[in-house]
């Protein structure tokens, strides 16, 4: 639904997007990750054919955003960084605009209006001007303009920016209902929770190169190891305890948790069995094992780790964002 | 389609226009939908509005008490035919006032948007280039027009119940086509800087190019009704309409979303303007290349505007020539041939003339380089018109000149032959190039951008501009100028000698 080869922006004298290669497919949802200047905006920009591509292309729901562009538009619903309201109108007024510009019929747009405004709870607001909004409101108010056409991609900038934090929670629940067989969402966004929650594919994205992609699980597995497990002890002593683990797999870690209590950490990219194994054996030793469970890693590890990676690789001149990319 | 028989050619044809009527409303459409929205927003600011209000409500007052203190002032003089000549100029003069807020609104209009960072929502919906122009260009004109209108009621109201002055009808109607063709005018050349600028505090600046140059149209228009000139009030009109027409097609040209978003520094590259003009000016592959390749290159680039500059120019000189030779005949002993009768009396007589300081090639071609490089700038800053109608000028007044000379006793195609055909075969070629691309030069900002924006366009042009001129039109001219000095003016004299 959404495809990108060989993505490029030049401006001026900046390169703001070099050569992304990056498919969403219908129902898949994409969190473009990176700092700031990494070239997100500009790919959403290109993508709802706002700015065109200086060399590569791009299609959204089968049209070309450089030659195609109206068609782009009419099926590309864009919440862009800043809600950037009409300060004047009430966000009724402000709805109905957008959706007369998008050719809703009257009495469409203003079930549609209607529909939106239960959904998001503003209802009771939309007569007021938008400059008495509050951030959250507004930003509401801009996702309800993103949705009016029920687009069939979406396109994300900073969804949940400047919310309180129930309305990110009603936001990013909205994202995860909006996610249907038929429509491609890319979200842009810093929040990394946000990301690991919302998205089923993750690109990293640096200096206008995608450094790395892949699903959440696939990204931690590559950037931070084999999965981290934790096996708790209820009595002190691990005596023989270690060996014995040492055994099946690689420790990372032996000491005593926040609560007394005595752990050993291990890596397996095979925790299936290892796990049962370990388990089978510490008990079979008359160990008093508390728990076993994997340690959460954050995908903030993940970035972490990937984009010092790009850094480096970079000044080494071997650019890892290019072959992913070319992968 | 449930049609009856015999009616099938009116069918589809009213077919054809339904469709077109629904095309052009469908493009039209969402444009009055954004001019609405515009206009609703103008309305609710109550810093663009209460000044407008106050100078439709206040200023016809005060315009009015002015004018019936300057009669009473005037009358003890018997001079009150002066100010009732002020009386329409005050009245343009209400009507100019609110329509400048046109101005303000227009400055406003995308750069504004782009600061509140709303404009992105705006350009990410399906509404075309046009649409925006024409829905935030009629939202910027509607309001302020309309203020100045009543203004210009009321201030008429107002002195013909007090002073019992009332304007004739025509006086009315252009004072309402001027202050409408000024406001569109101001809005098209708004539109186009806003669209243009980084920054409201940016446009702003540049709109001290557009707000001076009206003042000072105003006070020709105060001149031009002192002297009861109506006729010059008309052309006045007729000239913004066009120069608005010039506007609109230029902000058309000239917007682009990826500008409105993508820039956000103002500054003049001139390293990337040099650039460009050194691409457009200096040969890629030496001087066989140039003749060969890249001269007929340029001179095919400049088909249309050759064509235009050859009809016109030329034709329309012609022509214009030949009718005023007709209209207006010379008398027979007009003409002087006694100062041909040798080159040092013909010289002379040229130096005394005051046209060249000497004739010889040199003066010649120093006089025509001067002149075609006047043409140039003049044309480039009237879109191309003065550089038409400096060539024009002469082929005119050959026009006007060779056939009255058959009453004289001289065969005018021999005249032609000796006297312009050897010289003028180059001379005219050389202006038809160079008006050609001064034309080029004066539309390239109307042309929609061909690579990186219009005034790389126009560094670029320049650079060619300058590769045709020294590759071709200065060794033209240098023909020309020897020929004429040595070669047409001896053919010229010896025939009129022998009269």
């Amino acid at each position: 639904m959404i495809e990108m080869v060989n993505l490029t922006k030049q401006f001026e004298t900046v390169l703001a997007v070099d050569g992304i290669h990056l498919t969403v497919q219908p129902g898949e949802v994409l969190a473009l990750l990176g700092p700031n200047g990494a070239g997100k905006t500009t790919t959403v920009r290109m993508l709802s054919a706002i700015l065109k591509p200086t060399a590569g292309h791009a299609t959204v729901a089968g049209y070309d955003v450089a030659s195609q562009s109206l068609e782009v538009r009419r099926r590309v619903g864009v919440l862009t960084e800043s809600p950037g309201l009409y300060q004047r109108m009430s966000g009724q007024e402000y709805l109905d605009f957008f959706g007369e510009a998008r050719g809703l019929a009257p009495a469409a747009r203003q079930a549609r209006i209607a529909d939106l405004a239960d959904w998001f709870e503003m209802s009771g607001v939309l007569d007021r001007r938008l400059g008495e909004y509050s951030k959250g409101m507004a930003q509401k108010v801009a996702l309800m303009r993103t949705l009016l056409h029920d687009p069939a991609v979406l396109l994300l900038d900073e969804p949940t920016s400047a919310m309180d934090p129930q309305s990110a929670r009603l936001v990013r629940d909205t994202i995860l209902q909006l996610r249907s067989t038929q429509r491609a969402i890319i979200i842009c966004t810093h929040n990394l929770v946000e990301a690991e929650e919302l998205a089923d594919r993750i690109a990293i994205i640096r200096q206008g190169r995608i450094v790395v992609q892949g699903s959440p699980a696939e990204l931690k597995t590559r950037l931070l190891g084999a999965p981290l497990m934790e096996v708790r002890f209820s009595q002190p002593g691990l005596n023989g305890a270690v060996s014995l683990v040492s055994r099946f797999a690689q420790i990372e870690d032996v000491g005593v948790d926040s609560t007394k209590m005595e752990f050993i950490r291990y890596r397996t990219d095979r925790p299936g069995e290892v796990n049962s194994a370990i388990l089978a054996a510490l008990l079979a030793a008359g160990m008093s094992v508390f728990s076993l469970s994997e340690v959460p890693q954050s995908l903030e590890s993940v970035y972490l780790r990937a984009v010092p990676r790009a850094v480096v690789a970079d000044k080494q001149g071997l650019s890892e964002g290019t072959s992913a990319a070319a992968a | 389609m449930g049609q009856g028989k015999g009616e099938p050619e009116v069918s589809l044809r009213a077919w054809w226009a339904q469709q077109w009527r629904w095309v052009q409303w469908a493009e039209f459409k969402p444009a009055l939908g954004l001019m609405r929205r515009e206009i609703k927003d103008t309305m609710r600011d109550w810093r663009i509005l209460a000044p407008i209000l106050l100078l439709v409500t206040v200023f016809p007052f005060l315009a009015n008490t002015a004018a019936a203190e300057g009669l009473s002032f005037v009358n003890q003089y018997g001079a009150n035919l002066i100010i009732e000549r002020m009386f329409p100029f005050l009245m343009l003069v209400v009507g100019f006032f609110p329509s400048t807020f046109s101005l303000v609104i227009a400055l406003e209009t995308f750069v504004g948007e782009k600061e509140r960072r709303s404009l992105e929502p705006l350009l990410a919906t399906p509404l075309t280039d046009l649409q925006l122009y024409i829905g935030k260009t009629l939202a910027a004109i509607i309001p302020p027009v309309i203020a100045s209108y009543i203004g210009m009621i009321f201030y008429t109201l107002l002195l013909g119940f007090t002073l019992g002055w009332w304007p004739t009808v025509s006086l009315f109607f252009v004072a309402f086509v001027l202050s409408t063709a000024q406001a569109l005018v101001m809005v098209s050349a708004a539109v186009i800087v806003s669209a243009q600028s980084t920054s409201v505090r940016a446009a702003n600046l540049v709109a001290s190019f557009i707000i001076i140059p009206m003042a000072l149209l105003l006070q020709a228009e105060a001149g031009l009704l002192l002297f009861n000139n109506f006729v010059g009030l008309w052309l006045i009109a007729l000239a913004l309409l066009v120069v608005t027409a010039l506007f609109m097609r230029m902000g058309i040209a000239l917007f682009n979303r990826e500008r409105l978003l993508g820039q956000e520094i103002d500054q003049l590259n001139f390293t990337k303007g040099l650039r460009a003009f050194w691409a457009g000016f200096w040969p890629r592959n030496g001087l066989w290349h140039l003749y060969r390749y890249e001269v007929p290159h340029l001179l095919r680039l400049l088909r249309p505007h050759l064509v235009f500059t050859i009809l016109v120019a030329l034709g329309g000189g012609a022509l214009f020539g030949l009718w005023a030779a007709q209209r207006f005949p010379l008398p027979t002993a007009a003409m002087d041939f006694s100062q041909y009768a040798d080159l040092e009396t013909f010289s002379e007589a040229i130096e005394a003339s005051g046209l060249l300081s000497g004739f010889s090639t040199w003066t010649i071609w120093g006089h025509n380089l001067r002149s075609l490089l006047t043409a140039t700038l003049l044309g480039f800053l009237s879109i191309g018109v003065v550089a038409v109608l400096l060539l024009a000028a002469p082929i005119a007044i050959i026009a006007y000149l060779v056939p009255q000379m058959g009453g004289m006793g001289i065969n005018p195609w021999s005249l032609f032959a000796t006297g312009v055909l050897p010289h003028g075969i180059f001379e005219i070629t050389a202006a038809i190039v160079v008006t050609a691309y001064a034309l080029r030069l004066g539309t390239v900002l109307l042309r929609p951008p061909e690579k990186d924006g219009g005034m790389m366009d126009l560094a670029r042009d320049l650079g060619q501009y300058c590769k045709l001129f020294l590759s071709v039109v200065l060794p033209l001219l240098l023909l020309a100028a020897w020929i004429e000095a040595e070669v047409s003016s001896r053919l010229m004299i010896s025939l009129l000698s022998g009269l």
